[in-house]
């Protein structure tokens, strides 16, 4: 499924002294299938723009197209049910007796029968890379990275087809966090599912996207691949961003020895140029 | 969402109103409403609606943030005055059948609806000039006498700050929660009273997860920073009386005389 924002201006509070406007004018195009990272600065308004595009935010002013219908939209319901959200820290949404529970609960609302809710469930754990053992055990008395994981099966159980990540590797350890990646790029490889991925880790986005949004006090300052973006690493640094270590080790490289190619952004990337080059310098 | 509630309701500036100590406020305040309730006559009631929105228009907010007080309560000035109409004895000026309307009644009814809004606007003006800390380290110090008969007030202040500190914290969380749950297909405005209050246990339940587990976290940072009640402790603010204190202070005293003179 494709988005397309158009003129969207959202203002909080709007009306008292603690107006604050978080999205300025944004225009973007996300085609169906693409894997997108968004960037930015704390309170850049890239959490705002992306609760946008299952209609939980409205916007004080422009429009939200997912598949050409406004998304805002009465008949639209359906369709804000294609886009599923996992918010910042999606294991403290936790709250049934038991993870089975917890997973089913939007099902459940969706007037699905139990065999139906079943084996979704059942599917969703095993996708998730958790056992079935768990799904009777209270959530609350997994660890960390089990949590979190309930968590995205929580959403993952309802099949969006749109699915928007906020920083879902934050706060977990370099394994866990390395999971949920790979879980996400799995997502988006076998089930072709557009996936928007908000971070703060240039090396993760590096990593996996393919196109990268950069947010800056509510406007979209760069749109394109992670090359065209952590390229201009002066520009990024002044409004509180960075480039990946790599880019900034194989800056340095080039300095050395001109024929390096510094657009590199990933650790094994860096490690093949590294290679080549010394292979032909011999 | 509902993060768009202002609670709390305190309304930045830099007024003379903003500035008055808050203790000097609470009292004055105090001493506002009691005579509020004292007054009978309708030149007091004017007397006293001038002043009030002399102050309001002297704190710099906007009068309907003011007025917005009133609306919980128009219900209840409605349905008092109702009440006061219909069932005052009295001289009858209207019967009809059962229903006797007097003239004690409808004096009774216009008198509680003046007291009602007055008590509102004078109440809310406090709240929105001075920001909550302010408030409870006022009510510190104006209490702190009952220390000398064993009553925590140190602690009671404390407890106050936390819950007016954690208030919009604690919204931005339900607000979250709340986006996240209806995001997985979470209705909380249909069905009935039982399933509409069962819809609201996906939020409850987090919430007062995540409300305890910063509990834990603020007492054992207070800890990590030796806190240990109120005994020898000092205030990076100190209160004092300035200026503004003694006039706002006098202007009230002239005005209660004028008040009880009419």
């Amino acid at each position: 499924m494709s988005i397309k924002v158009e003129n969207l201006s959202y203002i909080y509070m709007k009306g008292t002294p603690f107006e604050k406007k978080a999205l300025d004018n944004i225009n973007m195009n996300i085609a169906n299938g693409e894997f997108m990272g968004v960037i930015g600065h704390t309170g850049s308004g890239k959490s705002t723009l992306v609760q946008h595009m299952n209609g939980i935010l409205k916007p004080t002013s422009g429009k939200v197209y997912v598949n050409g219908t406004d998304i805002t939209g009465k008949n639209a319901k359906d369709l804000r049910n294609q886009v599923g959200i996992v918010f910042q820290y999606p294991e403290h949404q936790l709250f049934e007796e038991t993870v089975f529970k917890d997973i089913a609960f939007g099902l459940e609302r969706r007037a699905l029968n139990k065999t139906e809710i079943e084996v979704k469930v059942k599917n969703v754990i095993k996708t998730v890379g958790l056992t079935q053992e768990l799904l009777n055990r209270s959530p609350f008395e997994l660890s960390g990275g089990q949590k979190r994981r309930v968590a995205i099966a929580g959403v993952l159980v309802l099949e969006p087809k749109i699915l928007v990540l906020d920083e879902p590797a934050a706060g977990l350890d370099p394994k866990a966090r390395d999971e949920v990646y790979a879980l996400i790029s799995n997502l988006h490889r076998k089930l072709n599912v557009t996936v928007i991925l908000v971070s703060h880790s240039m090396e993760d986005i590096a990593r996996l996207v393919k196109r990268v949004i950069v947010m800056n006090q509510g406007t979209i300052e760069m749109d394109g691949t992670p090359a065209q973006v952590f390229n201009q690493w002066q520009r990024l640094e002044e409004i509180g961003l960075s480039a990946p270590q790599m880019t900034h080790l194989m800056r340095r490289l080039k300095s050395i020895c001109p024929e390096i190619n510094e657009n590199t952004f990933t650790v094994s990337e860096a490690k093949e140029e590294i290679m080549k080059y010394i292979r032909v310098n011999k | 969402m509902i993060k768009d509630i202002t609670l709390g309701q305190y309304f930045p500036g830099d007024s003379i109103i903003h500035k008055i100590d808050p203790r000097v406020k609470i009292v004055l305040t105090m001493v506002l409403m009691i005579s509020l309730l004292l007054i009978e006559s309708y030149a007091a009631f004017i007397l006293y609606a001038v002043l009030s929105f002399t102050a309001v228009f002297a704190s710099n907010i906007p009068i309907r943030y003011t007025l917005k007080g009133l609306k919980p309560i128009i219900f209840i000035i409605i349905f008092a005055g109702l009440m006061n109409i219909l069932f005052t004895p009295g001289t009858t000026i209207f019967g009809f059948k059962f229903i006797r309307i007097t003239h004690e009644g409808i004096h009774l009814a216009v008198k509680m609806a003046f007291r009602l809004s007055l008590l509102v606007i004078s109440t809310s003006l406090l709240t929105l000039t001075t920001t909550p800390i302010a408030l409870t380290d006022g009510i510190e110090r104006l209490f702190a006498p009952l220390k000398y008969i064993k009553v925590p007030v140190h602690e009671f202040a404390m407890m106050m700050t936390l819950a007016l500190r954690f208030i919009p914290t604690l919204l931005e969380e339900t607000d979250k929660i709340m986006k996240a749950q209806s995001s997985r297909g979470a209705d909380f405005n249909t069905g009935n009273i039982v399933k509409r209050a069962k819809s609201f246990l996906p939020i409850l339940v987090p919430l007062f997860v995540s409300a305890f587990r910063r509990a834990d976290e603020l007492a054992d940072a207070m800890n990590a920073r030796c806190y240990r009640g109120g005994v020898g402790r000092t205030r990076m603010n100190e209160l004092r009386l300035s200026r503004v204190d003694f006039v706002v202070c006098l202007v009230v005293i002239i005005f209660e005389v004028l008040l009880f003179m009419l």
